[in-house]
């Protein structure tokens, strides 16, 4: 970004983006000081906590993989075609992001509960109920984590040299060989961040999920709310349970370090 | 010897009259079990009646919340839990002020949809195939008790889910996610006829205790305790009993 010369913060500058700094790194340093170290290992063994791993590992990489067979399509159509009301759609399908994920799980409930829009006829013709089922945490998590998947993917169509793909075509290859050995192996640092962002996000996810799936270990408690009830029961569990989320947040962000932090 | 105890009993009312102070002033902060929501909020407003600049605030939540909230540095004034259990803990921390007191009692009701579709008569029936039923967690007091009407029924049944609080239970079986949880009597009465209930029979049913406290640190101790007052009173006891829950 320009030729920018580094230079000394004027004292109120620093002052305040120190605060604004500490306003980050204090909680985390009150998590890892609070964390009883000696009871860690009893606690991430613990029934439960092993349960919610399991269970948050599944839900979340299932809904990865459902935001990738989904998510990559929508991104194309978004990229490459245009059409009446195209940015209205996209500002549909982005709003998750931005929406309170409580509110989003009482939009599944009422569109995929048992007495929902689409669920009382899946009740009734399939006899398929969503809440209280793993599946329901899978749907909760893709409808929060998808549009980080989908956007980052679009980005990487829009930026990426189609040249390469015309050259691709001009020497015969058909669309689909031209999608699988071209335009998806040249977005691949873009795929690649957008599961990862989209799997991290569903990984947290709570508000949707305990309001649309409910709560019950081993079938929709995941590891969110696990550490949410055991604050009420075993708080020194939770922070434990905590940290572990906090060290695969920050793993993330390590992982996409190019791509966030700059290459500095 | 009547007309002796009556004597003591209304000095010591003047007494503690005039400890009050004859108007307390100023605000607090009113932590409350979920199942008490309606009824504080009207005893709320009543108290707001009987004091001029009076403002009383409220967190309602599942009781174990409210407790982990507390311990955590919360400011309140009142503490009013659904049991026993959630008080002593509060007590054990050396955040409560003073003694609690029982100031209502509370029974237990299946609750289902309106029209009682699945033909739910008993809590036996909670355990036929298909029946989705959905308690409070066994850390709320909503559930707990629920497991143990359950057991003292003989009836082996696994919730669908474990819900935070008890509201939360009434509006599953409101929107039509489960068939049937088990709650409080007067949670059933606070629907009205969204939802309808099922009695549950004396020798299996399970009676809840609900105490109240000054919280230690109380920013308002004064007026916190006048309002504990006023929910022990006759008019305030009338409130609760509007509500369906039974006197102290």
């Amino acid at each position: 970004m320009g030729s920018s010369r580094p230079e000394r913060a004027p004292a109120w500058i620093a002052v305040l983006a120190a605060l604004g700094a500490a306003f980050f790194i204090v909680p985390l340093v009150g998590l890892v000081v609070r964390t009883p170290w000696a009871d860690a290992w009893s606690s991430l063994t613990a029934a439960d906590t092993v349960e919610a791993l399991r269970l948050s590992l599944i839900a979340s990489l299932s809904s990865t993989a459902v935001a990738l067979v989904l998510g990559v399509p929508l991104a194309w159509v978004y990229a490459r075609v245009e059409f009446p009301g195209k940015n209205v759609l996209r500002a549909l399908t982005t709003l998750p992001m931005v929406l309170p994920p409580v509110v989003g799980g009482i939009a599944l409930l009422l569109a995929f509960g048992r007495r929902g829009l689409v669920g009382q006829w899946l009740d009734g013709a399939f006899g398929i109920t969503l809440p209280f089922t793993t599946a329901g945490v899978v749907f909760a998590e893709t409808f929060v984590a998808m549009p980080f998947l989908v956007l980052t993917v679009e980005a990487g169509l829009r930026s990426m040299d189609r040249r390469f793909e015309e050259a691709a075509r001009t020497l015969g290859a058909r669309r689909w060989t031209v999608l699988t050995r071209v335009t998806l192996p040249m977005i691949a640092p873009s795929l690649a961040a957008g599961a990862v962002l989209c799997w991290a996000r569903a990984l947290g996810e709570f508000g949707a999920t305990i309001t649309f799936a409910g709560n019950f270990p081993g079938v929709t408690q995941t590891m969110p709310l696990a550490v949410y009830l055991l604050l009420e029961t075993n708080p020194e569990g939770s922070f434990i349970l905590s940290l572990v989320l906090l060290l695969v947040s920050l793993a993330v962000l390590v992982g996409l370090r190019h791509r966030w932090l700059g290459s500095a | 010897m009547k007309a002796l105890l009556a004597a003591v009993l209304l000095g010591a009312a003047a007494c503690g009259m005039a400890q009050e102070g004859p108007h307390p002033t100023g605000s607090i902060t009113v932590f409350a079990a979920a199942s008490l929501t309606d009824a504080f909020k009207t005893l709320g407003l009543r108290f707001q009646g009987q004091h001029e600049a009076v403002t009383v605030d409220f967190n309602f939540a599942g009781t174990p919340t409210l407790v982990t909230q507390l311990e955590n540095g919360a400011q309140a004034d009142v503490f009013a839990s659904a049991d026993g259990t959630n008080m002593d803990r509060l007590k054990s921390d050396g955040l409560t002020a003073g003694d609690s007191r029982v100031f209502a009692h509370n029974k237990l009701e299946i609750v289902v949809a309106p029209g009682n579709p699945r033909h739910i008569s008993s809590l036996a029936d909670l355990a036929m195939p298909g029946v989705i039923y959905v308690a409070a967690g066994p850390s709320v007091p909503a559930g707990k008790y629920a497991g143990q009407a359950l057991a003292k029924a003989g009836v082996k049944v696994t919730p669908r889910s474990l819900e935070t609080d008890v509201k939360s239970v009434v509006s599953k079986v409101e929107l039509g996610e489960a068939d049937a949880g088990i709650v409080y009597t007067t949670d059933v009465k606070a629907a009205g006829d969204k939802v309808a209930g099922v009695a549950i029979p004396d020798q299996y049913n399970v009676t809840a205790t609900y105490p109240i406290v000054v919280v230690k640190g109380a920013p308002n101790p004064s007026l916190a305790q006048a309002f504990i007052d006023y929910v022990l009173s006759t008019a305030g006891q009338a409130v609760l009993a509007s509500y369906g829950f039974q006197p102290a």
